[in-house]
């Protein structure tokens, strides 16, 4: 307690110590840390899913004798019969030799979307790599049911997720005091914070596990308006993918901003509950 | 005001401490655990058998998978797996136009049958425009011309304790140093039974491609393309899977995809 405690006074540049809150409740911690590992195996046998046929479209069927392509990885030749990766956005075309489309030894290539450091197994194993997605996706949608209704019943949802009318107000001002590195720690949630977490928790969350079940064939027949709702089978598979890559950015300044608050700090409160809060804003509020 | 400012030494090393987290990656360290003979693999797989008893409470048996105008057929039927099937019994028949083809059905029946061809197309026909899913991602929608699996089997008389159809097919796949195994597929009588399920000898309006599964294939619509079995030899009505193959139900089940593929 004492070495963290030190360590934190040096880090939030004040010389009195704030009041030491309760911040995240149980079902928050147990769900965050659930989503955590569940979305780290989801996203690396997602990847390796992708792979199988890594090419994204929009519509209900993948265009093969027409053009309804928006993504694709693929390892193509040149005229002088040099092979690259060739990642193709929108018909656009990028060189991607080493990442996407072609990666590995340069003397002993593998054509396929995303390279081996990003998909389980490393390997390609389609199969393995539905069994894991469909052992963790179980786990990430149960620990998003479980949290959304604890959140409903406790308030957490009202008061720290979705954005009060002065949030909105303030976001101007908070945009710009990001933008120059300067955060406030007073153990509430600003208006950046509240959108970031309200956008992934209540928009992205429900639309991967959504756009995840549209690709079932078997659920297409209990629920056929779901294909309706994101306009046919592949372009839920194209939401399901964009989702993703919202979540990796999420994740990317999620783990930038952990580290830039504190993270011996915030590492506490994610895992005990227990966050300490700056003084002076402390004092704001309780006055 | 109390703020909490990073200047550019901070701010370098902030954004350092976070890309290392970057390499937290899949490489191959999970590897070892994912073989066909892990455990580890067997307790994931586990979470397939809960999706099976989820979706069959959630999907009424009836249910129908999505049908489409037939604007919507906008290509060519998608071949994949075995698409020109060299096996010597198969080249035979296709020499003929499958004039000698023979529909046999067996097993746990009352009454075993063989239907050529002809006889099936003279059978109660059902068309439908439905989506292909395959199990790699991609979908392709095509019309469908057939015999309701239901029919056949009423006509064979099912036993009471058979519990599946096994699809015995024509064509092989090779499996590297063990050799060459036939095709085979199986599905539970829920399947079997579904009003969409058919015995497909025609697609897009003409008779069954070879690269499509000519003279029969299965249509399933409410699971993926590997469990619609193509160049179909025979029916079987067991009460289980074990002396198949290797015991999993199904050529790819064998090498480790889900029997269940309504997913």
């Amino acid at each position: 307690m004492t070495i963290i405690d030190d360590i934190e006074s040096r880090l939030t540049h004040h010389g009195g110590k704030g009041k030491v809150i309760y911040r995240h409740r149980i079902a928050t911690r147990v769900t965050h840390w659930t989503w955590a590992v569940a979305l780290f195996f989801l996203l690396l046998s997602g990847l390796q899913i992708f792979n199988a046929h890594p090419e994204l479209y929009i519509g209900k069927q993948s265009g093969f004798e027409f053009d309804n392509s928006v993504l694709s990885m693929r390892a193509m030749q040149t005229a002088d019969g040099k092979v690259d990766g060739y990642t193709t956005i929108f018909g656009q075309s990028y060189k991607t030799t080493g990442v996407f489309g072609m990666s590995g030894p340069a003397d002993n290539p593998s054509y396929r979307g995303f390279p081996a450091w990003a998909t389980l197994p490393s390997y390609q194993d389609l199969s393995t790599g539905r069994v894991i997605h469909f052992f963790f996706a179980w786990f990430f949608a149960a620990a998003f049911l479980i949290w959304f209704v604890a959140s409903l019943i406790s308030g957490h949802l009202r008061r720290d997720i979705l954005p009060s009318r002065a949030d909105i107000r303030g976001l101007p001002k908070s945009l710009s005091d990001h933008l120059r590195f300067r955060f406030h720690h007073d153990g509430r949630y600003n208006v950046l914070q509240k959108l970031a977490y309200a956008g992934v928790l209540l928009v992205i969350f429900p639309l991967i596990i959504l756009t995840g079940i549209t690709m079932s064939p078997g659920m297409n027949a209990a629920w056929p308006w779901l294909l309706d709702v994101f306009g046919g089978r592949q372009t839920a598979r194209t939401i399901h993918f964009v989702c993703m890559a919202l979540l990796v950015a999420f994740f990317l300044i999620h783990i930038f901003m952990v580290v830039a608050a504190g993270p011996l700090n915030e590492m506490r409160s994610i895992i005990t509950g227990w966050y300490r809060a700056d003084p002076e804003k402390e004092e704001e509020h309780t006055a | 005001m109390s703020t909490f400012r990073i200047n550019r030494r901070k701010f370098l090393t902030v954004a350092g401490a976070a890309a290392s987290t970057i390499p937290l990656s899949g490489c191959d360290a999970f590897d070892g655990f994912l073989t066909s003979q892990s455990p580890v693999r067997d307790v994931l797989a586990s979470a397939n058998s809960l999706t099976y008893r989820v979706q069959r409470m959630l999907i009424d048996a009836d249910a129908l998978a999505p049908e489409f105008s037939a604007s919507e057929v906008r290509q060519g039927q998608r071949p994949n797996g075995s698409t020109d099937p060299t096996d010597a019994d198969y080249l035979a028949l296709k020499e003929k136009q499958f004039a000698d083809y023979r529909l046999t059905v067996g097993g746990l029946v009352e009454k075993p049958l063989s239907f050529s061809l002809d006889e099936l197309r003279n059978m109660p026909a059902r068309m439908q425009i439905t989506r292909h899913d395959c199990v790699e991602g991609w979908s392709c929608i095509a019309k469908w011309t057939g015999v309701p699996l239901a029919r056949i089997l009423d006509e064979a008389r099912v036993k009471p304790e058979a519990r599946f159809v096994v699809f015995h097919c024509y064509d092989s796949m090779d499996l590297g140093l063990s050799g060459a195994v036939r095709y085979y597929e199986s599905i539970d009588l829920i399947d079997a039974r579904h009003p969409q399920t058919i015995l497909a000898y025609g697609c897009n309006d003409e008779a069954l491609r070879v690269a499509n599964g000519a003279p029969l294939r299965v249509r399933i619509e409410r699971q993926l393309g590997y469990k619609m079995a193509k160049y179909i030899k025979g029916i079987e009505l067991a009460s289980t899977l074990a002396p198949y193959g290797s015991g999993k139900g199904g050529f790819w089940e064998d090498l480790g995809y889900e029997w269940y593929a309504g997913i």
